[in-house]
């Protein structure tokens, strides 16, 4: 397993050397020169070029791509051109209230979509079948931002439930000391209540709304599977041997029905990852999303290719703790 | 009655008519006029026309058939395991006198599993590929048997070494994609005797299999008759397995049973004439000769035949055989036959 799991980080080293020439390659073909950000629109030539000789933008691609690369091995992304600190550190404060919103979207949606799938399964044809169908085409039509609108007008503005949209934590509630990073997780770790109330009010429309999206394919992919285990020549023998429903469906059926499933919650995840740039910006979150959408907006190349780097990484080590999920879960799969 | 150790430790737990007190030719399944069709949205399907069968204690019944024939619905039937589009429309399924189609569905499972039991054709896929050998069978222990912790361990090795695993001890930590056929089949056959049941159901049980494990699970199937008197109906469409394995047969052609009667009987007095296309479309060992086959197609169930629905395909079919249903009439003493001309053609 040890062997295993080093074997596969090891095999990060060259997924991300091509991530690293794809995305500087891409970032120098893309419209936009990162010299008019830098210096006042005022100076003149000769100030342009002395600033563009210091970032080292006149030199050579290839030489550019090595000093970069000699960069990141030390830890070194760069500064961002936008906010002049580092890309490490920029990304590192943004990662947390991003994993934190994702990771409470993904639970929420997980929670919601397997029961679901399960019980449109095992009573498919019916009426929470056809309910859940319809969630799902809804959660799969609606844009994102879309419903993140509507969702503020409906519980902020009509009903009062929870309030307007304002970062992870009211301005008017201190921050809970951090702990883990994550508002919800810290504040009930330090007992500090109203920091909890606040943080949980102000996270639950923007990771309701991602999960919302989530659902969708996880909902459907757990009832395909469920169907395909509950039609199975095991299940009709475990049914011979006189197991009750009970144990069919939720140990014998689920059991196998959930390894497709794992799957597609990394794919879901991945996506989610993406869907949080809008819902960060709808909704004031200090996150990734919306720091990687200035950087797009600025040709801020440093911090571009960090944030693809650093995304690359986390969807690499995602998939791997899906491949050790199911070596510890399917026993076929050995390493 | 013979009843070594392993069947004789757990008679504690069931069967109200007690293996001890059975007769040899008790009956303990009856089957009268089953009926069963698929209901689709738009039709109804005619699957089973009204089938009568009877299982003795320690008898073994061959059901023979080509595919579509009914087979599989009868068992699945009997065990109270049909899915829709299959629906009992009608007959009745005794089993100790009691008519199992009346039953419940929590009651139906208790007899499952516990008085019949039912294996498949496809052993490996019909255990769970996420679970071990042992876990599988101490969960139906403990359902049945109330075994937990050593004792269901003990009983478990017990049972997979009665079904001729050689090392049942490794066996139960193996998952099914670690058996061979033969050996899922026997892991099969142990779960399904967990519980010391009086029926057991096999669907194809050696079909998939290379043919000398065919032959063994033949054996083991005729060694549990013997040690168990454990009456059996063995669906198969492989004669030979019904020669060597079965008592009496009964032969499906489109849903209904064409003819039925002891084993020797089927051969040698063959009375109905698919029941002989059957027979002379086995490949024979010796001689080059032309392999027979029957001319024709199974009817579609569909748009079944009127009047015998082995008319269409039948050499010596007259006027009466394309207008009435012949019904299954004895013809000897433990023969019966549905054929209007049997006698002409005897």
């Amino acid at each position: 397993m040890i062997s295993f799991v080093a074997r596969r980080l090891l095999l990060l080293v060259p997924v991300l050397l091509g991530v690293t020439v794809v995305t500087f390659t891409l970032t120098r073909i893309i419209p936009g020169n990162p010299i008019d950000l830098m210096v006042s629109p005022l100076a003149d030539a000769e100030t342009r070029e002395r600033i563009a000789e210091n970032a080292g933008l006149n030199d050579p691609l290839w030489e550019q791509y090595f000093r970069y690369i000699w960069g990141v091995v030390n830890g070194d992304f760069g500064d961002s051109f936008v906010t002049s600190q580092p890309v490490l550190d920029d990304l590192t404060s943004r990662f947390m209230p991003t994993f934190e919103l994702t990771l409470f979207a993904m639970l929420v949606a997980i929670a919601l979509a397997v029961p679901l799938g399960i019980a449109s399964a095992v009573w498919r044809g019916t009426w929470i079948d056809h309910i859940s169908r319809l969630l799902a085409v809804f959660g799969v039509a609606m844009p994102v931002f879309w419903v993140s609108l509507v969702a503020i007008y409906v519980f902020f503005f009509l009903l009062h439930w929870l309030p307007a949209p304002q970062g992870r934590i009211s301005v008017v509630v201190a921050p809970p000391d951090s702990i883990t990073g994550l508002f919800v997780v810290d504040s009930l770790l330090s007992g500090n209540w109203p920091a909890l109330r606040s943080s949980f009010q102000s996270i639950l429309m923007p990771a309701c709304v991602l999960a919302f999206a989530a659902m969708a394919p996880l909902a459907r992919m757990t009832r395909a599977s469920m169907i395909e285990a509950l039609e199975s020549d095991y299940t009709r023998a475990a049914r011979a041997m006189g197991l009750p429903e009970r144990s069919i469906v939720f140990r014998h059926a689920l059991r196998n029905a959930i390894l497709p499933v794992i799957t597609m919650i990394a794919i879901v995840y991945g996506y989610l990852l993406g869907g949080v740039v809008l819902v960060e910006n709808v909704f004031a979150w200090p996150g990734l999303g919306r720091y990687v959408y200035n950087a797009i907006a600025s040709s801020d190349y440093p911090a571009l290719q960090g944030f693809i780097l650093y995304s690359t990484t986390v969807y690499v080590l995602l998939f791997l703790l899906v491949d050790i999920l199911y070596v510890l879960l399917d026993p076929r799969v050995r390493i | 009655m013979d009843l070594p150790g392993i069947a004789a430790s757990s008679e504690k737990a069931h069967s109200p008519q007690g293996l001890e007190q059975a007769r040899e030719s008790e009956e303990i399944l009856r089957v009268e006029e089953l009926r069963v069709e698929f209901h689709f949205p738009d039709s109804k399907v005619v699957v089973l026309a009204g089938i009568d069968l009877d299982v003795s204690m320690g008898e073994i019944v061959g059901i023979v058939g080509e595919s579509g024939s009914g087979k599989s619905v009868t068992a699945l039937s009997i065990i109270g395991l049909l899915r829709p589009p299959g629906v009992v429309t009608g007959g009745r399924v005794l089993f100790c006198g009691e008519n199992l189609l009346d039953l419940g569905a929590d009651e139906m499972r208790a007899v499952r599993g516990e008085r019949i039991s039912m294996i498949f054709q496809n052993p490996r896929a019909s255990l769970n590929p996420v679970f071990s050998v042992g876990k599988v069978l101490r969960e139906v222990l403990r359902l049945h048997s109330g075994l937990r912790g050593a004792a269901a361990r003990s009983r478990a090795i017990e049972l997979l070494s009665d079904v001729g695993l050689p090392d049942p001890e490794t066996v139960l930590a193996r998952y099914p994609h670690q058996l061979s056929g033969g050996m899922a089949q026997r892991a099969m056959i142990a779960l399904a005797l967990a519980s010391s049941p009086q029926l057991l159901l096999a669907d194809e049980p050696s079909t998939a299999l290379d043919v000398t494990i065919q032959y063994q699970i033949i054996q083991l199937l005729s060694r549990l008759r013997k040690d168990r008197n454990l009456a059996q109906i063995v669906i198969t469409h492989n004669l030979g397995v019904i020669a060597e394995l079965c008592d009496r047969v009964a032969v499906m052609y489109a849903g209904t049973i064409v003819e039925e009667a002891p084993v020797g009987q089927i051969f040698d007095e063959t009375r109905h004439p698919y029941t002989k296309g059957l027979l002379a479309a086995r490949a024979r060992t010796e001689g080059a000769g032309e392999l027979e086959s029957i001319p024709g197609q199974v009817p579609d169930m569909r748009n079944r035949p009127a009047g015998c629905a082995f008319h269409p395909r039948c050499a010596f079919a007259t006027g009466i055989c394309r207008t009435a249903t012949p019904i299954l009439e004895m013809s000897g003493a433990r023969h019966k036959v549905a054929c209007h001309r049997w006698k002409e053609l005897a």
